[in-house]
């Protein structure tokens, strides 16, 4: 007796939490609204099903205490059919329809104007990597990396291709373009994850792994380290900063002129 | 002494493994309890920590290294030395014998052999708190590069890890050995009239949980040589060249860190099977005992086992939807994923079924069968949205991941062990447990359990990300403050109350009022011989079976159970 009304209550709580307030930070672009209404399809289809079926527990528990005796039955196997085939169609539709989504951020084309932008992880920190008005990155040397002396990456210093190669330790991007950030790894496993952006990708040391966005709105968002990478996991933070075009070209400017005065002889 | 400590009896190996489980899992709940106070109290100074681990802990206050050691020896604690151990290992290896009308398993040695493996397995994963640096940090996945380069990537990361592995590797041919012994019992020594369609649904839970353990362990056994090879033999299965580390190039070139993770899930996918499936079997059984009903659709019941085991081994790489495999792979493996929830869903339906007309006797091991109903429903819808490559995009990694399995795989499963526990203690020491006691222990678990997991769901929703020894760098955490603190408060109650069950199990040992031969009035083979067994349980009677293992309340029939022995009216 007890227990039916105690999962109706938790059945009704733990929806009434869910619902309470909208949990997730604001969507900053056209993929994090999909992503947002695709959450919100399957949150109706999983929990219709939830409260049915706890529904459906609590009453049985409920109505027994009253019955004299157990009816017989073995099992009905029109209704075995029924909800196999009723169950397979909901949950296989509902990853068909996620499908586009997936495929917007991993296999639709880059366009050709999009900022290329390189992103390193190591532990703990990011580092990020312009190429500059050559659009070209310079050489990367495995023995030259030497985080003490400002080269994460390796820059090789008999390349002359990177010596406009801007390395940043925060992400600026301008709002409204497509970026396309590849993401380099260097000793462990580590995942470049913006809530905002509802996007999350592992970086994997040997793999070089294309990860695309847009942002839209301009504003300061936090990078989370998403895959354990050892003691320094919590701290691993750095951020994603959505400037306005016009900003964005004067940053740019700017940073090349201090490379050009550190480099200056 | 020795003899009786070393014994061949299947029931003597069956207690054992469940003893082994139930340290395992009070080490597991401890540990548990420690981080969830570092969590929402990460400056608090705790005398206990400093006794305990008096260099990583030093002035009391947790590390982040022995944060994540702890989290790392709580998940592989619980995923093998609980979860794999007691239902299988423990039930099964008692009531398997005893429901097949058998004298003991197909191969006793063997099974006294794959205990102790399992015995020592234990010893080496505990030893490795106690090695220079401590237990290793990298989580039970043990992902490369992380876990194969050795202690530049992090204190616990050289001998300790080294201990794990070693440990896994003697779990892995433990359990080799089980499901050897299990699927040959199971095939050879029913008993005369036992069909496999007579064969209770605990029968089949264990048959296929063996069959899943036999493909799943070789593989898992075969990954930690490759990870052991890579630490120490100088290969590179797993590790790829241009690995910088402490200002060191590493000399390795050519592997893959994403191989790990194919081979690693290629086990630990079925490995939730394996955790689940026993269980299921037995929750059928009690729901139908208790409900005084035949199992709804029971051939339903044992095709979705088989369709779950075979279905398990073609979904692993929804773990990886976000490592960098193949957009193409995640979307196959997406597919296959929603399929294999059909199953689950097919089970649930068919336990709704069997309740629906029943007369209920709501005893605690019902109690605990209903309250693993309703959890599995609450665990196992949340794979519909961890199925879509698309929802990884934000929610892998989340506390909404570490919620979602804690309540499938974590307490469905023990809430089904506990059932086994209220419903067979009495064929295991000749007593009862206490009921008030069991009832109490019961309404503040499954209260509690909805407290702690459900609210780590919301916490994923606002990205929270999981394996983070503490949330103080982040801004977007700090709102989180109030929901942590609700879990770990709850966690500490829930903890708590487990004493409860401890205290009953073994103060019910001694004081316990006399159970009958058949107190739940069960038809069952288990249930028509003293309790407990005699050593070769049927006292070398030959058991002939007549009837399928749920006939309940069978209209015409004398009373409203018939036994599987009871011989058929001509």
């Amino acid at each position: 007796m007890l227990l039916g009304i105690l999962i109706w209550a938790l059945a009704l709580v733990t929806a009434g939490l869910f619902l309470a307030r909208n949990w997730f930070p604001p969507a900053i672009n056209e993929h994090a609204r999909m992503f947002d209404s695709q959450f919100q399809v399957t949150l109706l289809l999983t929990g219709g099903i939830f409260l049915l079926a706890q529904a459906a527990l609590g009453f049985v528990i409920l109505r027994a205490r009253k019955r004299e005796k157990a009816t017989h039955s073995e099992g009905n196997n029109r209704m075995e059919v029924v909800w196999t085939v009723a169950t397979a169609v909901l949950f296989v539709a509902a990853a068909a329809m996620s499908t586009r989504i997936f495929a917007g951020v991993h296999l639709a084309p880059v366009p050709k104007d999009a900022l290329r932008v390189e992103a390193l992880a190591k532990q703990f920190s990011w580092s990020f990597r312009y190429p500059g008005p050559d659009g070209k990155y310079g050489r990367l040397d495995v023995k030259q990396v030497n985080d003490a002396s400002g080269n994460p990456f390796g820059k090789d210093a008999d390349d002359p291709v990177g010596n406009d190669d801007i390395v940043t330790a925060a992400l600026r991007v301008p709002a409204g373009k497509d970026v396309e950030l590849m993401l380099r790894g260097r000793d462990v496993i580590h995942n470049f994850f913006v809530r905002e952006l509802r996007l999350k990708q592992d970086v994997v040391p040997g793999m070089l792994i294309p990860l695309r966005f847009r942002a839209d709105v301009p504003g300061t968002y936090e990078v989370a380290c998403s895959e354990l990478c050892g003691l320094g996991h919590h701290l691993m933070r750095t951020v994603l900063i959505v400037m306005p075009p016009e900003e964005f070209a004067a940053w740019e400017r700017d940073a090349l002129d201090q490379l050009k005065q550190a480099q200056a002889p | 002494m020795l003899g009786r400590i070393f014994s061949t009896d299947h029931k003597v190996i069956g207690k054992q493994y469940f003893f082994l489980a139930l340290f395992s899992v009070l080490v597991g709940v401890v540990l548990s309890v420690f981080m969830r106070l570092h969590l929402i109290y990460p400056d608090m100074k705790v005398r206990l920590f400093e006794l305990l681990w008096p260099t990583g802990a030093a002035g009391g206050i947790m590390t982040p290294e022995l944060y994540l050691s702890i989290m790392t020896m709580h998940g592989t604690l619980m995923v093998f030395f609980v979860l794999t151990t007691a239902p299988q290992g423990g039930f099964g290896n008692y009531f398997l014998p005893l429901q097949i009308g058998a004298a003991d398993m197909a191969f006793p040695r063997l099974n006294a052999l794959s205990f102790w493996t399992t015995f020592a397995a234990l010893l080496v994963l505990l030893g490795a708190f106690f090695v220079p640096g401590g237990a290793p940090l990298g989580g039970w996945t043990a992902y490369p590069p992380l876990s194969a380069v050795g202690e530049v990537a992090g204190p616990g990361q050289g001998d300790g890890m080294d201990m794990w592995i070693l440990s896994i590797a003697l779990f892995s041919i433990a359990s080799l050995l089980n499901s050897i012994n299990f699927i040959t019992t199971v095939l050879e020594l029913r008993a005369p009239g036992m069909t496999l369609m007579r064969m209770p649904l605990t029968v089949w839970g264990w048959f296929t949980t063996a069959i899943i353990s036999l493909l799943a362990f070789a593989v898992l056994l075969a990954a930690g040589l490759l990870l052991l090879l890579d630490r120490w033999g100088g290969t590179s299965f797993f590790l790829p060249s241009g690995l910088v580390l402490s200002d060191r190039v590493l000399n390795h070139s050519g592997g893959s860190p994403i191989l790990w993770q194919h081979l690693f899930w290629f086990f630990g996918h079925p490995e939730v099977y394996i955790a689940i499936l026993p269980g299921m079997g037995l929750i059928s059984t009690i729901l139908s005992v208790n409900s005084r009903r035949p199992v709804f659709g029971y051939k339903a019941m044992v095709g979705a086992m088989l369709v779950i085991a075979f279905l398990g081994f073609a979904v692993w790489g929804h773990h990886m939807f976000i490592s960098g495999m193949s957009p193409y792979s995640s979307i196959a493996f997406s597919v296959l994923t929603m399929t294999v929830g059909v199953p689950s869903a097919i089970k649930t339906f068919n336990w709704l079924g069997t309740l629906w007309g029943g007369k209920l006797r709501l005893n605690v091991a019902m109690l605990f069968a209903l309250g693993f109903v309703s959890l599995f429903v609450a665990g196992g819808i949340t794979g519909i949205f961890l199925g879509q490559p698309a929802m990884d995009l934000y929610l892998h990694d989340t506390y909404f991941v570490v919620g979602h399995f804690h309540l499938i795989m974590g307490v469905a499963a023990v809430f089904a062990m506990f059932a086994g526990t209220y419903y067979w203690f009495p064929k295991m020491y000749g007593r009862m447990m206490n009921e008030t006691i069991g009832k109490i222990h019961f309404y503040i678990t499954f209260l509690g359990v909805y407290g702690i997991f459900v609210p780590m769901h919301v916490a994923g929703f606002a990205g929270n990300p999981r394996r983070y020894s503490d949330f103080k760098e982040f801004e977007f955490l700090a709102d989180l403050t109030r929901v942590h603190t609700f879990i770990s408060h709850t966690s500490f109650t829930v903890a708590a109350v487990q004493l409860l069950f401890v205290f009953n199990l073994f103060w019910s040992m001694w004081r316990g009022a006399r159970a009958a031969v058949n107190p739940w009035e069960a038809t069952t083979l288990e249930w028509t011989v003293p309790s407990p067994p005699p050593h070769d349980n049927f006292g070398g009677a030959e058991v002939m079976v007549h009837h399928g293992p749920y006939e309940y309340s069978v209209p015409g029939a004398a009373s409203d159970r018939v036994m599987q022995t009871e011989e058929k009216r001509s």
